[in-house]
């Protein structure tokens, strides 16, 4: 039995999952440090003539460690009514959404710790569990912002993930499969006409793109869809009353989603690690394959915050009616179009 | 939207309409009227749905110590009770024991934002009972400087209120703008706020050499800013939606409830005090008053942000016109003589000694200054019994005024409305509280 044991533990199987296990493990702390640093640290400082912090490490680079090690060493305070058992669990439920995500990530051609045939769509499953830690927060912190936050951040998040879902049909129509290394195969196999070898599905799929970025700044709760969080108003929203440790996995979390839905929008619409003119199952792909990708999202991130640093928020029912008469009807129309031209061409 | 109009629209204070509008903003029940126990016990008793919620005094959009309690059906405001009296520092109360002299001190801590024209309101009052006349410079000192700080309350407000509204990049522009002019006041008065540089009898000291440039670099550098606010709020879709409509009032509830300033102006009743009652030599200067139609925040914010322009028009004419002469009067009861006089004349030496101890007796009677402030009508009563202190000092301060409109703005409103309206009263709880 214990040989039995033993014989699992050392399997290829077992190393490889626990291997696999500690790159998920490390790369939404990661994540969130290039994000924070290179966005929220240094891009919004330019924007706003501002150089940002430059006293921790080179250019600052090391203030993101600074400020987690100040939030670790915090007390970890909960309120007197707070329901303290669903309190400790929603930052957790949250952090856990981002996790499962990177579960289905691709970053090269044999890279990607679970190449489920179900991707894409088990990707927005998962990430729709956020809402239930947000809401969780928001009821169990016993405070009238945070449960308006937490209420807003429900219908927020519910009202977007129809757009986000429909925008990403018209790409699985295209790619002809949920699979995510099956839909970056399939824009690097790609030709319009005959021209062309590895073209992105941006090139059809623009409104399909715009949509989904659009639904993403709503689910990361970005400026101008800040709402449930909106410092101005409800002070923090739904991690009003979260300190330390806890406040720092909503942070994480945060963005951690963000660089997870930029590579989920790299992969469907921008061909994720794949170059064009190039073969993708060549082998070296496996080490430049990241890389591509990085650059990549770290585009897309851009586009994100340079949104949210410039736009001023809007209001509650503005953006349900956004989603509702907007991005959906849209994206409803992407899905026929694209549906018709799969047919006839 | 905004437009230029020579002459106010015709109110009458007195119409029907007016006592109307007065007894129905009593009435409508606008105002939480409880305390807030009571208010928990009435809201709980009425929906379930309905809770009272306090925005403040700690809170990032209430701009200082405000605290305003809300009963909330859902999000939606339906009565409000803005509290105040967390800044009360007792400064009228000080001002009793101040000479007036020393006044200027005590009054320029009330407006931070825009410290001058507490100064300037308080020194017209003590010149108006001393029926002291001052130079010619010194009163275009005190219009340059004064429009100056106009523009940088303005450019404050443009940057709190864009943060209110979610705009973190407006913040620090508005800040960093603000901060030029800023910078020029420092050359000047030696201080970037609390400058104690308008005082009875003038000026504290003349303008420094090159203050041309300093103007001249400030106005080059502004307009250009200004456009690129007008692309980044003005004609943002979202800046619309978010304050179009938003915290609307009539003109009749506007004169009702005492709102001055660009709360008045932005339901297109032109009342403007450099214009309607003419203080320092605004006659002789070329300005508009700048008015809105609607009424709403938007109005209120678009009101401000052309003010700067038409404070940069007067502050031009400043710079061509500045005439040349003396920055203070020569009265010796109030000016202290120069330091080389005192060497040689007893009497100076007297004088001297007399304003700094027991300082200048103002003579008995009472008086009221206006001005018009970046928020509205800014005055000062002094009664005086003869002696060198006031026997009562009081300031009208337009953020305490403006700030009862807020209720009857708000009903009605989402609480994300809430905070565009408050943003857009633009109060300076010093001020209110005093």
């Amino acid at each position: 039995m214990i040989a039995d044991l033993s014989f699992w533990i050392f399997s290829d199987y077992a190393v490889s999952t626990a291997i696999k296990l500690a790159v998920v493990m490390l790369i939404i702390p990661l994540t969130s440090l290039i994000l924070v640093y290179v966005f929220l640290f240094k891009m919004m400082a330019f924007m706003q003539s501002r150089l940002g912090p430059m006293e921790a490490g080179p250019h600052g680079s090391l203030q993101l460690i600074a400020e987690a090690l100040k939030f670790l060493q915090k007390e970890d305070i909960h309120p007197d009514n707070a329901d303290k058992h669903v309190f400790a669990l929603a930052p957790i439920i949250v952090l856990m959404s981002t996790f499962l995500l990177y579960v289905v990530l691709p970053v090269g051609p044999d890279l990607v710790v679970e190449d489920l045939d179900t991707g894409i769509f088990y990707a927005m499953a998962v990430s729709s569990l956020s809402a239930l830690g947000v809401l969780m927060a928001g009821w169990a912190s016993a405070n009238k912002y945070a449960l308006l936050g937490g209420l807003r951040a429900a219908g927020q998040l519910i009202a977007y993930e129809l757009p986000l879902v429909l925008a990403v049909v018209g790409v699985v129509i295209q790619a002809e499969t949920l699979s995510l290394q099956g839909i970056v195969h399939a824009q690097a196999n790609w030709e319009i006409f005959g021209i062309g070898s590895g073209m992105p599905f941006i090139v059809t799929q623009g409104i399909g793109f715009a949509i989904f970025m659009v639904a993403a700044q709503a689910e990361l709760t970005q400026t101008p869809f800040d709402m449930p969080v909106a410092e101005t108003e409800l002070v923090g929203g739904f991690h009003i009353e979260y300190t330390g440790f806890r406040f720092l996995l909503f942070f994480m979390a945060e963005f951690g989603t963000a660089f997870a839905f930029a590579s989920i929008a790299s992969v469907l619409f921008l061909g994720g690690w794949s170059l064009p003119f190039v073969d993708p199952t060549a082998n070296w792909l496996n080490i430049v394959g990241p890389g591509v990708m990085l650059a990549k999202i770290l585009f897309l991130s851009m586009i994100i915050f340079w949104v949210r640093f410039t736009y001023p928020r809007l209001r509650e029912d503005q953006l349900q009616k956004f989603a509702w008469k907007l991005l959906i009807p849209a994206a409803l129309a992407n899905i026929v179009f694209t549906g018709v031209f799969k047919v006839a061409f | 939207m905004t437009a230029t109009e020579s002459a106010p629209v015709e109110v009458d204070v007195d119409t029907d309409e007016m006592i109307a509008s007065r007894r129905r903003l009593l009435d409508d029940g606008k105002v939480l009227r409880l305390s807030e126990i009571d208010a928990e016990q009435v809201a709980g008793d009425i929906d379930d749905e309905r809770m009272i919620i306090n925005m403040g005094p700690q809170h990032p959009s209430t701009h200082g110590v405000l605290r305003i309690m809300f009963e909330l059906q859902g999000e939606t405001v339906v009565r409000s009770k803005p509290i105040i009296g967390y800044l009360h520092t007792g400064m009228e109360k000080t001002a009793e024991d101040l000479s007036y002299l020393q006044g200027c001190t005590n009054v320029t801590r009330m407006d931070y934002a825009s410290n001058l024209f507490t100064e300037l309101s308080f020194s017209l009052a003590v010149e108006k009972l001393l029926g002291l006349e001052i130079p010619e410079r010194a009163t275009w000192i005190r219009m340059l400087m004064t429009e100056l700080n106009r523009m940088s309350s303005h450019l404050l407000f443009l940057a709190t209120n864009g943060m209110d509204l979610g705009a973190v990049g407006m913040m620090l522009y508005g800040w960093k703008e603000r901060e030029d002019v800023l910078r020029f006041f420092e050359s000047v008065t030696g201080l970037r706020m609390n400058h104690n540089y308008i005082r009875p009898g003038g000026v504290a000291a003349d303008l420094h050499d090159g203050w041309e440039d300093g103007v001249a670099r400030l106005l080059a550098g502004l307009p250009k800013r200004l456009d690129e606010f007008d692309i980044l709020m003005t004609g943002q879709p979202i800046w619309r939606d978010r304050t179009q409509g938003i915290g609307v009032i009539s003109t009749e509830d506007a004169v009702a409830l005492g709102a001055t300033g660009p709360i008045l102006r932005s339901t297109g009743y032109a009342w403007d005090l450099r214009r309607d009652m003419p203080y320092l030599a605004y006659p002789d200067v070329d300005f508009d008053v700048v008015v809105g139609t609607y009424g709403d925040t938007f109005d209120r914010f678009a009101i401000r942000l052309n003010e700067i322009r038409e404070s940069m028009r007067i502050v031009e004419q400043c710079l061509e016109r500045m005439p040349s002469g003396d920055y203070r009067t020569d009265d010796r009861k109030v000016t202290p003589p120069p330091r080389a006089r005192i060497d040689e004349s007893m009497e100076a030496l007297i004088h001297h000694f007399k304003i700094f101890t027991e300082g200048y007796t103002v003579p008995e009677g009472e008086v009221y200054a206006a001005v018009e402030s970046p928020r509205g009508e800014l005055g000062c009563y002094i009664v005086s019994d003869g002696s060198p202190k006031p026997q009562r000092m009081h300031i009208r301060g337009p953020s305490f005024v403006n700030l009862q409109t807020l209720p009857h703005v708000l009903q009605g409103g989402l609480i994300a409305d809430a905070v565009a309206v408050i943003s857009s009263v633009d109060p300076i709880m010093g001020e209110v509280d005093r």
